[in-house]
C-alpha cells in the first residue's frame, strides 16, 4: 500500500486553508493584446505571478490556431485545450470583440495595467510587387487560407475555381496546405471544419492540377516532410515533377543533416525513381496532379483576353549562388510564361503596425525588440510573430512568448518597471469601452459561441460549422457585454 | 488496523471511501496499490533529476500528464503526433530497447530542436519491464525547426 501526493503542496495547503488572500502577485496587472497563440501563450507563462487580461479583436479567440491550422490537421488545433484551461484561470480573463488601436489605444492600456505586451500576429500579405498583381484570380495564400477556414474578413473571397491549372508561388507549408485543400476529394474535406461556402465551392471545382512554384533548388524549400507526403500520398493524384531539376540531388543528399535528407530523398523519389507497379497504376488512374517547380521568380502576371483575369505568370529563370539555406536565386535573363487561371501568392504573412504610439520596424515588419521587450518603450512587450516575423509553428510561437513572459516577470520584479502602484486594470479600461459602445466578449460568450458552432456541425456530419459574421457570433451571446468585469 | 468493537474490519470501508473521494477529485492523495510499476529518470532542462513512475503501456507522454511534471509546453498536441515538444534524449543503451520507430513519428522528431541519434517522441514510446529504471531527459528547447533564419528578404 502506497500513497502519493497527487496535487502539490502548495494547491493542498490552498484546499486545506482556503484561498490565499490577494497577495501582490494578484496585485500585479498585466494586458495581452492579441488572443491567438502568442497571447495564450504568453499568458499561461504570466499567469504563475500576475493578473493577466487577454483582449482580441474578434469575438472568438485562438487567431491562427483557429483560421490558420488547416481543416484535415485538427490534432494540431489540440492546443486549444491547454488555452481553454489558461483562459480559466481565476487570474485569466478573456475580452473578445475589442479592437486595440481603434476601441482603446495602447496609450490607454500601458496607463491602466503594469505591462502591456502585444501579440497580434501579422495580418497583412507580402506582396510580389510585380505587375499583375491586382488581377482577377489572384490570391494571397492567407486570405485563400481565411476563406476556407472561415475568417470573417475573407468571407466573401469567391475565388475562382473554374480552370484547369493553379499555379501556388512559395513553397512552404501554407503553400502545401493550399495544394492539398485544392486538390483533396471532397469526401475527406466534407468530414472537417472547413467552412460549407467553401467545401461547395471546391466541390464545383475544376481545378486539376496544380504547381508550387519556388524561387530556389529543392534544397532550399521551406516546406516539411510531413506536409510533402501527404501530398505523395493524395488519393487521387499524381505527381508532375521534372526529373531534371533534380540532377546532382543523389551527391548532395551525402552530406546534409538527417532532416532535410529524408525530405529531399522523399522528393527524389517521388520525382526521379520508376514507381512500384501498383504505384505506377495509382498514378494512371489519378484524375488530378501537383508538382513542384524550382529557380523560377515570379516577373508578371498575364491578364487573358478580358484584360481583367488571370490567364497565365511568366517567371524568371533562375540559378543559384552558394549552397544551402543561405544560397541566393539569381536571374539568368532567360524567361518562361506558365498558363494558368488561378495564382496563389505565399510568400508570407506580414505584421502591421496598429498603434502609432508603438515603434514599429517597416522594413522587417515587427515591432523592435530585445527579448521581447519593446525598444525605447518601458513597458511594453512583444511575442509571436510581431516579434520575431511570421515564420514558425505553434510550438516555435510558444517558445517565443514564454520567453516573452520571462523577461516581464523579470522586470516586474527586478523594480525595473513600477510595480508597487496599484494600476486599475480592466476597471480603468471597462468605462472607456462602455462609453464608446463597446461590448465586449467574454471567454464563457465564447463558449456558448463555440456550442452553437458544434451544434451546426454536428447536424453535417462536421466538428463544427463556424460562424461567419461577427454580428452573428455575437446575437449569439444572450446579454452581451453585461459585466465587463464579471 | 481500524476494527469496530464487534470486530469488523474498516479497512476495506476506509479504503472504498478514499477511491471515491479520489475519482471524484477531491482527494489530494493517490491510492496506489499495485507494484506493476516502471521507473522513469527525466532530467530537466535545469539538469535536475525527477523520477516517476508508470504503468506497463503508458507512453512516456502520459507519464509526464498523469505525474504533473512541470516541463513547459510538453506535448502541446496531446500525443497525435502533430508537434515535437514531447522530444526526449535517450543514452544508447535505452534508445536500442525502446522498439521500431515509424516514418510518421520520424517525420515529427525530424523538426525537433536539438534532434540527436538518440531522440523520440515521448508521446511514441511505451513503457515495459525492461525499461526500468530508464532516464530520459528533456532537450533544452522546444522549438520546432519549422523556422528559417530569413523571415524578411
Amino acid at each position: 500500500l502506497r500513497v502519493e501526493w497527487r496535487r502539490s503542496r502548495s494547491e493542498v495547503e490552498g484546499w486545506i486553508w482556503g484561498r490565499r488572500s490577494a497577495s501582490s502577485a494578484a496585485h500585479q496587472k498585466v494586458c495581452v493584446v492579441g488572443g491567438g497563440p502568442a497571447g495564450f501563450y504568453t499568458a499561461q507563462h504570466l499567469l504563475k505571478d500576475v493578473q493577466v487580461d487577454i483582449y482580441e479583436r474578434l469575438p472568438v479567440p485562438f487567431g491562427l490556431v483557429r483560421f490558420g491550422v488547416a481543416p484535415d490537421h485538427p490534432e494540431v488545433k489540440n492546443v486549444i485545450s491547454t488555452f481553454t484551461q489558461t483562459a480559466h484561470h481565476a487570474r485569466c480573463c478573456y475580452y473578445g470583440n475589442v479592437n486595440v488601436g481603434t476601441d482603446v489605444s495602447v496609450e490607454e492600456l500601458r496607463e491602466a495595467y503594469h505591462a502591456v505586451v502585444l501579440s497580434y500576429g501579422a495580418e497583412g500579405n507580402r506582396s510580389m510587387g510585380v505587375p499583375g498583381e491586382d488581377l482577377e484570380g489572384v490570391y494571397p495564400a492567407k486570405d485563400f487560407v481565411g476563406w476556407y477556414n472561415g475568417l470573417p474578413s475573407n468571407r466573401e473571397l469567391n475565388p475562382g475555381l473554374d480552370c484547369e491549372t493553379a499555379v501556388i508561388l512559395g513553397q512552404g507549408n501554407v503553400a502545401l496546405d493550399v495544394a492539398r485543400i485544392l486538390l483533396s476529394p471532397i469526401d475527406e474535406l466534407k468530414k472537417t471544419d472547413i467552412t460549407q461556402r467553401s467545401l461547395d465551392a471546391l466541390a464545383q471545382s475544376q481545378v486539376r492540377r496544380v504547381l508550387i512554384v519556388g524561387r530556389r533548388g529543392p534544397l532550399q524549400i521551406a516546406g516539411t516532410i510531413k506536409e510533402l507526403r501527404e501530398m505523395v500520398n493524395l488519393p487521387d493524384t499524381k505527381p508532375e515533377m521534372v526529373a531534371s531539376e533534380f540532377e546532382g540531388m543523389a551527391e548532395a543528399l551525402k552530406v546534409i543533416p538527417r532532416p532535410r535528407k529524408r525530405l529531399t530523398e522523399l522528393m527524389l523519389k517521388t520525382a526521379v525513381d520508376p514507381p512500384a507497379e501498383k504505384e505506377r497504376q495509382r498514378r494512371q488512374a489519378a484524375s488530378r496532379s501537383w508538382g513542384l517547380r524550382f529557380l523560377r521568380s515570379p516577373l508578371e502576371v498575364l491578364a487573358g483576353p478580358d484584360g481583367a483575369r488571370v490567364a497565365g505568370i511568366r517567371l524568371a529563370v533562375n540559378r543559384l549562388e552558394g549552397t544551402g539555406d543561405g544560397s541566393v536565386a539569381v536571374p539568368t535573363g532567360e524567361v518562361e510564361t506558365m498558363d494558368c487561371g488561378l495564382v496563389i501568392t505565399s510568400i508570407g504573412y506580414k505584421s502591421l503596425p496598429i498603434d502609432p504610439a508603438v515603434p514599429f520596424d517597416p522594413r522587417k515588419a515587427i515591432v523592435p525588440n530585445s527579448l521581447g521587450r519593446v525598444q525605447q518603450a518601458a513597458g511594453l512587450y512583444c511575442s509571436g510573430w510581431l516579434k520575431t516575423g511570421p515564420v514558425g509553428v505553434i510550438a516555435t510561437t510558444m517558445n517565443n512568448s514564454f520567453d516573452t513572459a520571462h523577461s516581464v516577470v523579470e522586470d516586474l520584479t527586478s523594480g525595473c518597471l513600477d510595480a508597487t502602484s496599484a494600476k486599475p486594470g480592466s476597471t480603468g479600461i471597462g468605462p472607456l469601452l462602455d462609453k464608446r459602445g463597446v461590448k465586449p466578449v467574454s471567454f464563457s460568450d465564447w463558449e456558448k459561441i463555440n456550442q452553437e458552432e458544434r451544434r451546426r456541425g454536428a447536424a453535417q456530419g462536421k466538428p463544427r460549422e463556424k460562424l461567419l459574421d461577427v454580428e452573428e457570433m455575437l446575437k449569439t451571446v444572450p446579454l452581451l457585454g453585461r459585466g465587463f468585469l464579471m | 488496523r481500524l476494527k469496530t468493537s464487534s470486530g469488523t474490519n474498516l479497512v476495506p470501508c476506509v479504503k472504498l471511501c478514499w477511491k471515491i473521494l479520489e475519482l471524484r477529485g477531491r482527494c489530494p492523495v493517490r491510492f496506489d496499490m499495485s507494484d506493476n510499476k516502471v521507473t522513469v529518470h527525466f532530467v530537466n532542462r535545469d539538469g535536475e533529476k525527477i523520477t516517476a513512475k508508470g504503468s506497463p503501456g503508458d507512453s512516456l507522454l502520459d507519464l509526464v500528464i498523469n505525474e504533473d511534471l512541470d516541463f513547459d509546453g510538453f506535448g502541446a498536441c496531446e500525443g497525435t503526433l502533430a508537434c515535437s515538444t514531447c522530444h526526449l534524449v535517450f543514452s544508447e543503451e535505452v534508445y536500442e530497447k525502446l522498439g521500431p520507430v515509424t516514418d510518421e513519428e520520424m517525420d515529427m522528431l525530424d523538426l525537433a530542436y536539438g534532434l540527436t541519434d538518440t531522440s523520440r517522441l515521448g508521446c511514441q514510446v511505451c513503457l515495459t519491464r525492461a525499461l526500468e529504471g530508464m532516464e530520459a531527459r528533456v532537450p533544452e528547447s522546444v522549438a520546432d525547426i519549422r523556422q528559417t533564419q530569413d523571415s524578411s528578404s
